[in-house]
């Protein structure tokens, strides 16, 4: 087996493992429901702990299979994609009491717009610079 | 409602994973950044579904979108090529300001996020946001630094000052205590503290560092900004932004990996910084002076020499990107092809400022990507090359790398272009390179100096082709 096809199966994996994870997720969600109340603080970490180490192995095998020559539309998709912080910005701005909160939640949403639309053209731009000898 | 929200996120998590997963290849590398650009949609449309939302929270949060999506659109679509590297520390910083905003978001309106009410915040709830703040504050401010020396606004000269390790430990711990405090006792001015002995951190921690070395900290900050979000996933108890975080700061902490090991260096060793700065010439030892003289040649020379070539391997470096010569470069390729001779292009991991900064600049002017080369796959074709054309590179080239074990950059891998029968260095002058270590193969008899701006050089051999 070639190490491409490694990588490959290794992130088929990773994603089943994190399909896994969700509905352990939404079991322990359902389970917590009739635990004790300090059963319940500390389960919602375990869980997203689990996730969290799930993804960044998911990451460590989808990443390693990213060929070099792509390395810059890499760092530009990530960039894209971190920031989907602006979901905890979309929710402070729009459920928050505190006026101050509303405003913190306003700044977050409008940078993290810069980079979604920023990163994700400028990786378009990058990519389609990318053309094979019988195209060019 | 929760459970549709949550599955959307599902769905976004893995079309991000999949846009990953399209860079494997070039030619299913654009659908990955549509999957991308879907997941992101998904994830804000389900979020602006959330249950409870005010009107007017809607009409800001669409403001919002509006006035930084259009600034984000005219920034990708006018930067140059050359000017990615300061492009990407500039949206990393805005990532790491962003984390910082929602955790203060978080600690004035715990009750959006479910951890508590003001002034009463989960414990739990208080060490994950101030994980999530403290990383956030050290991306904004090291990238805000590593903007401006990519940029040219700073000297890219690393800084550095007596004692400088200490007061980053210091103020490393004495981080850690306010956290502590913070968590104790849930108080505002230590949030905001924690924020600006961060900021302050991320401040130091960059300025030490030489501009050579920013390929690394950009990769750096780039897996901070993941962990800052990861962070504040951490702190709302959003799957979401857990995912994306771990693998954005996965893949920056292995883009980091691959570029220390492209110099053989420890991360820590280029954290520390201050590479390159015992002055070159001190290094430079015994060589200069009663070595044999350069040979140096003209434009007519080269082009009559590559002329005859059958195998040319281009060399760029971060000289190319300075003189924008890219396209000049793969004219005189063109000319060369239509001679009959065989031209590619080999890629040093840490050529340029940031991962992959070469390719880009060769994709922008239309080399096709099956002729650029990466550094295992070409070393061994320079043994029956006639011609190495090296244009803005100097100490990836530098034979020292594997014999001299007194020298600066013994043990990094290096492109092999010694063994090609001429080697051709495009260059300013005699300067030694970022590394401050002598080229010996500058002195060798069958390399030829070409000295002068590396487009107008490439643009007098076009000439001299065309004759």
């Amino acid at each position: 087996m070639n190490p491409t096809e490694l990588a490959n199966q290794a992130s088929e994996t990773a994603q089943r493992a994190l399909a896994l994870a969700e509905q352990a997720r939404l079991a322990a969600l359902q389970g917590a429901a009739h635990l004790e109340p300090v059963a319940q603080a500390a389960s919602p970490f375990l869980y997203l702990l689990t996730i969290f180490l799930m993804a960044c192995f998911v990451g460590y095998y989808v990443v390693w299979n990213v060929t070099p020559a792509l390395h810059s539309p890499l760092m530009g998709v990530t960039n894209a994609i971190s920031s989907v912080i602006v979901v905890g910005a979309i929710l402070a701005a729009g459920t928050a009491e505190s006026g101050l909160a509303i405003f913190f939640g306003f700044l977050a949403v409008t940078l993290a717009s810069v980079n979604i639309f920023g990163g994700f053209l400028v990786t378009r731009r990058m990519l389609a610079m990318f053309q094979s000898k019988k195209k060019a | 409602m929760a459970t549709f929200q949550t599955l959307a996120y599902l769905v976004a998590s893995v079309l991000f994973i999949l846009a990953l997963r399209g860079l494997s290849h070039p030619e299913t590398s654009r659908q990955g950044n549509q999957f991308g650009m879907v997941g992101m949609a998904i994830a804000i449309i389900a979020t602006l579904l959330t249950p409870g939302m005010h009107g007017w929270g809607i009409v800001l949060i669409l403001a919002g979108l509006a006035i930084g999506g259009s600034a984000g659109a005219v920034l990708a679509s006018r930067i140059q090529m050359t000017a990615l590297p300061q492009l990407v520390a500039a949206f990393h910083s805005l990532v790491g300001m962003a984390a910082v905003f929602v955790a203060a978001a978080a600690f004035y309106s715990p009750q959006s996020f479910g951890i508590g009410t003001p002034g009463h915040i989960h414990g739990a709830s208080l060490v994950e946001m101030s994980l999530g703040l403290a990383i956030g504050a050290v991306t904004f401010s090291g990238s805000v630094i590593a903007f401006l020396k990519l940029d040219g606004r700073m000297s890219g000269a690393p800084i550095i000052f007596r004692g400088q390790h200490m007061l980053n430990a210091a103020l490393g711990a004495l981080l850690v205590l306010l956290v502590i405090a913070f968590v104790a006792t849930g108080s505002a001015w230590l949030f905001w503290l924690i924020a600006i002995l961060s900021f302050a951190l991320g401040f130091l921690l960059i300025v030490p560092i030489g501009g050579a070395d920013m390929p690394v900290v950009v990769s750096m900050l780039n897996s901070y900004s993941g962990w800052a979000a990861a962070g504040i996933g951490f702190t709302i108890g959003n799957l979401l932004l857990i995912v994306t975080g771990s693998l954005v700061g996965a893949s920056g902490a292995i883009l980091s990996y691959i570029m220390c090991k492209g110099m053989n260096r420890s991360i820590i060793n280029v954290l520390l910084g201050g590479f390159g700065t015992d002055g070159g010439a001190a290094v430079a030892g015994p060589g200069a002076a009663d070595r044999a003289p350069v040979k140096a040649g003209s434009p007519e020379d080269a082009a009559f020499i590559m002329k005859n070539a059958q195998k040319i391997i281009v060399v760029p470096g971060y000289g190319m990107a300075v003189a924008q010569a890219q396209q000049v470069l793969r004219e005189m390729a063109d000319l060369l092809k239509k001679e009959g001779a065989e031209v590619s292009y080999a890629i040093h991991p840490v050529a340029g400022r940031m991962p992959g900064h070469m390719n880009v600049l060769l994709a922008e002017a239309n080399v096709p990507y099956d002729e650029v080369k990466e550094l295992e796959e070409i070393n061994p074709e320079f043994a029956d090359a006639d011609v190495a054309y090296v244009i803005g590179a100097n100490d990836v080239t530098n034979p020292a790398a594997k014999t001299d074990k007194t020298s600066a950059i013994y043990g990094m891998p290096i492109l092999d272009v010694e063994r090609a029968k001429t080697v051709f260095f495009v260059k300013r002058g005699m300067a030694s390179g970022y590394a401050g270590v002598d080229n010996e193969l500058f002195f060798r008899p069958n390399t030829m100096m070409l000295f002068g701006d590396a487009k107008k050089v490439t643009q007098e051999i076009v000439q001299a082709l065309q004759r």
